[in-house]
């Protein structure tokens, strides 16, 4: 067949659960009731580390109304650990409660009311451990022990490479090296090198966890859940209760958010458990107090040293970067190997050296997060060239520039080439914030690059279906939190089977009916989900064309499909025609199935990634010098994402991408302080506002050059990831002062300027 | 089960239609809307009026319907998200923000319609700087507001 414009996929168009949304009528796991249902509530620890002597649940169970009461001890009847790097996570703390909220005991009762006053009708004797509560902490030599004993291998199987280091609090340590970095460092004409910090952030996806459970009469289990990733979640209850995987039903209503919050096992294995506990349906919604109790960004500490030759030439990269895990690994292991392995950012460097530690902590595990682990390394990095263009006296994009990895040209051996223009995205990015126009005095510009691998290998399967009446279900188990995805499926498979949107239904994921999609993560959906969905429809045109060759008398070449119908010159056959010819009367269907499973390779994380995301991002930015604080006044982000499927949903996704990052940047930070979060509501936690954000620009570079269908790829993390050195390198070209540490507080931001005051004018 | 206190007889005219109910004396309207109604339009998440998911109008007034108790709102006319269209007619702010690419995930959208819908009743044609001000008591986590601050100036008749 031979090309023709595109019809749907590239155009604004609203997305398809639109008008269920702004209805009140789409649903979210909260909102499902099922009979006989019964809500859990969940007693967490209030110490950072202690040893459980005593949990006395009998008051409890005694409590009229009070359906099931667990505890840790009583989870012998099944595997009580998960954990997608290491099985180290109970269902409820066994023997020790390693941070601050974790869940030490649950109740299931007719309703919250009786749940929550049962809750108080346990008695647990806490005996206080000592804690190691940061980084420096649980890096000490002696310092206690999160945890003592040998862990058990998840489900990865890239991480079955897991290193931790025996006796110390390090869970993960991974290595990537190439070249001679120290003796390149030691002859550099410039070595640029600071620490740097990244705070720890709630991701505040504002539909907290929520799961509920219900185990069948053939012994069989549906969770509904708030989960990215329906699949894993399967596997691990599968183990965790020894119940087969076809047994397992996880059903993915709406997300209320995600931004990797609700990627792997959370709250379904406790509401599973209660289930089973209590015979009877349980829902366990948590509140939005308890998500900053179950997951978090991993905060980090990055020691880089950058080498220059005197013509800007960069010679060599050295990273020391420490990630702040938490009490359970979750996937904190692959955040930290991951985005070590990319410290390097989107340039081309002779000689790496990039080490990467997990070290478990007693505070609120760490887990993804948009960014997965890079926004904290180019932090460092993209802080660094800019000192760098100072010291050299260039111009922080020029530096840039003459760095970067051209397209096609390799990463690292046995991985995916570059695949866009970086270049194109620096020029547009730099020409919409006006970089070589004079500005006001009393702004200063700033810019930034990120460079991220998705998943890789990752495996996406779909199944198309194309019924008697011409109507389209796309069976996938892309899980739609916000981004887009279903939209966006559909476009595809509308694209391929030239039908009206409007005739497309994506089915809601579950593991009973929806084929395997390993995870809704990475920016992956669109490319790889969405190439599985493209497979499955093109299977479909394959069976009509089949089909409407034989009724037509015509060779397929001669055919095309066009608005639901095989077109010739001077023929038309509807698809429900062409059904009726292929089954002989008006029933069937026609199933097309895509898989896409490009298993591993010779890449250094035993996978290629599909695709590279890659975004500028460039801030103009004021300072109360008074106070410190500090203003983003306008945001420019150019992503490089190959084809925009539907640059409406596209926007939205990078527009909400930057403010995240401004949330970062400027004031979010989970702050602890002698073992406790200080500041885990929204009432003490300020994410950003309407009135936060500046005048703010997304655009896109589309040389129709990626991986996905019709050269689209993955996007939607990679316009959060500049925003902090971007707004830093900003700041630092308006004052002189560079920052570190983030968030760029006004305390912090004053403090400097003073400091900058005391030094000698012009020094940095 | 725990005893739930006395109940007291409420009335209120919910989307226009007149409801008898028997409510604890400490239910909240979130959860009288939602789980008595079963209005699921309006979402719980911050418990704490920072959010506004759970916004309602009660007489007109944007609440958070969290932290309202449901005998406050006796004798009073609430108005739900699953109000605010008429029929398959939705409201201009509706279909302004379909038009406006202002939904992601939808978690906070009832909130924020309703928000919107609040300060279209006092100002017609609100400016950029009045739509900031009423959503300071509004949380978005996807979109990144400006296409929810665009769609609200539009329904006004706004500038784009």
């Amino acid at each position: 067949m031979s090309a023709r414009p595109l019809r749907v996929v590239g155009r604004p168009l609203a997305r398809i659960d639109a008008i269920e949304k702004v209805t009140g009528r789409a649903r979210y796991v909260t909102d499902l009731v099922l009979p006989g249902m019964a809500h859990a509530r969940v007693l967490r620890s209030p110490y950072a580390h202690a040893r459980l002597a005593r949990v006395e649940t009998g008051r409890a169970r005694a409590l009229p109304g009070v359906v099931a009461v667990l505890a840790g001890a009583d989870l012998t009847w099944c595997d009580p650990y998960f954990g997608p790097a290491f099985r180290d996570r109970p269902i409820l703390a066994i023997d020790v409660a390693r941070h601050e909220g974790e869940p030490v005991a649950a109740v299931a009762a007719v309703d919250e009311a009786t749940a929550a006053a049962a809750l108080e009708l346990i008695d647990v004797d806490y005996e206080p451990l000592a804690a190691a509560l940061t980084l420096e902490d649980a890096l000490a030599p002696g310092a206690p022990l999160v945890h003592t004993r040998e862990p058990l291998a998840g489900h990865f199987a890239d991480l079955s490479s897991l290193r931790p280091r025996p006796g110390t609090n390090v869970c993960h340590q991974f290595h990537f090296a190439r070249g001679d970095a120290a003796t390149a460092l030691a002859s550099a004409d410039l070595v640029v090198g600071d620490t740097f910090r990244f705070p720890a952030v709630q991701h505040y996806a504002m539909e907290p966890h929520a799961a509920v459970a219900a185990w069948d009469e053939t012994g069989g289990l549906t969770v509904w859940a708030s989960t990215q990733n329906p699949y894993s979640v399967r596997v691990e209850l599968a183990k965790m209760f020894d119940v087969p995987l076809a047994r397992i039903r996880i059903v993915v209503p709406h997300l209320g958010g995600g931004f990797g919050s609700k990627t792997y096992a959370k709250l379904e294995p406790l509401a599973a458990a209660l289930a089973h506990a209590a015979g009877r349906p349980v829902r366990l919604a948590a509140s939005a107090a308890e998500a900053f109790q179950t997951v978090r960004r991993c905060s980090a500490r990055v020691t880089m040293r950058v080498g220059f030759g005197g013509d800007g030439t960069l010679a060599a990269v050295h990273c020391d970067a420490q990630y702040d895990v938490g009490a359970y690994a979750d996937i904190g292991p692959r955040v930290v190997q991951k985005a070590t392995y990319t410290a390097t950012g989107p340039y081309r460097v002779p000689h790496v050296d990039l080490g990467g530690a997990a070290v478990y902590t007693n505070t609120t595990p760490g887990g993804a997060f948009r960014g997965f682990g890079v926004p904290q390394l180019a932090w460092a990095l993209e802080s660094l060239f800019d000192v760098a263009a100072d010291r050299l006296g260039r111009d922080p994009i020029d530096l840039r520039r003459h760095n970067l990895l051209g397209h096609g040209e390799a990463f690292a051996p046995g991985d995916t080439p570059i695949d866009g223009k970086f270049e194109e995205s620096l020029g547009r990015a730099a020409e919409a914030i006006g970089w070589t126009l004079a500005g006001a005095a009393d702004r200063g510009r700033g810019l930034a690059t990120m460079l991220k691998a998705s998943i890789g290998p990752s495996v996406s399967e779909a199944i198309v279906r194309l019924h008697a009446d011409g109507s389209v279900s796309v069976l996938a188990s892309a899980v739609e939190m916000g981004q887009g995805t279903r939209t966006v499926l559909a476009q595809i498979a509308a694209e391929v089977l030239a039908v009206a949107l409007a005739r497309v239904v994506v089915v809601t994921p579950d593991t009973a009916i929806t084929p395997y999609d390993q995870t809704t993560s990475s920016s992956r959906s669109t490319t790889m989900t969405g190439r599985a969905v493209q497979a499955a429809a093109e299977d479909v045109r394959e069976q009509l064309l089949r089909v409407g060759s034989e009724a037509l008398g015509l060779p397929a070449s001669d055919l095309a499909l066009e608005d639901g119908a095989i077109v010739t010159a001077t023929r038309r056959l509807a698809y429900p025609e062409v059904l009726a010819r292929r089954f002989g009367m008006a029933g069937g269907e026609l199933i097309g199935r895509g898989v896409v499973a490009p298993g591993r390779s010779a890449a250094p994380l035993g996978g290629s990634t599909p695709f590279w995301e890659m975004a500028v991002g460039a801030a103009e930015v004021s300072v109360d010098e008074e106070t410190g604080a500090v203003s983003v006044e306008r945001y420019v982000s150019v992503a490089d994402v190959g084809r925009a499927v539907n640059p409406l949903l596209l926007e939205g996704q990078d527009e909400g991408g930057v403010v995240q990052g401004l949330g970062h940047t400027l004031f979010e930070e989970m702050a602890y302080a002698d073992g406790h979060l200080l500041n885990g509501t929204l009432l003490l936690y300020r994410v950003p506002r309407a009135d936060d954000v500046p005048a703010l620009e997304c655009r896109f570079v589309e040389n129709a050059d990626g991986a996905g269908p019709f050269g689209a790829k993955g996007a939607g993390e990679g316009s959060l990831v500049p925003v902090s050195p971007a707004v830093a390198n900003a700041l630092a070209r308006l004052t002189g002062v560079r920052l570190r540490d983030l968030p760029l507080t006004p305390e912090r931001v004053w403090r400097a300027l003073r400091a900058r005051e005391r030094r000698a004018p012009g020094a940095i | 089960m725990i005893d739930a206190g006395a109940r007291v007889p409420i009335r209120l005219v919910v989307n226009g239609r007149a409801r008898e109910l028997a409510v604890a004396t400490h239910a909240l309207l979130l959860d009288v809307l939602r789980d008595d109604l079963d209005l699921k339009g309006a979402k719980r998440s911050c418990d704490s009026q920072v959010c506004g998911a759970c916004t309602v109008l009660v007489d007109g007034l944007a609440v958070s319907a969290c932290t309202y108790l449901a005998v406050e709102a006796d004798g009073c006319a609430v108005l739900t998200v699953e109000g605010l269209a008429e029929g398959d007619t939705l409201h201009p702010i509706q279909r302004a923000f379909v038009d406006a690419g202002a939904v992601q995930c939808g978690f906070c959208t009832a909130g924020m319609l309703l928000t919107a819908r609040a300060l279209l009743d006092e100002h017609a044609a609100p400016t950029r700087e009045q739509v900031l001000h009423y959503l300071r008591g509004s949380l978005c986590r996807c979109t990144g507001y400006r296409k929810i601050v665009e769609a609200i100036v539009a329904a006004g008749g706004g500038d784009r």
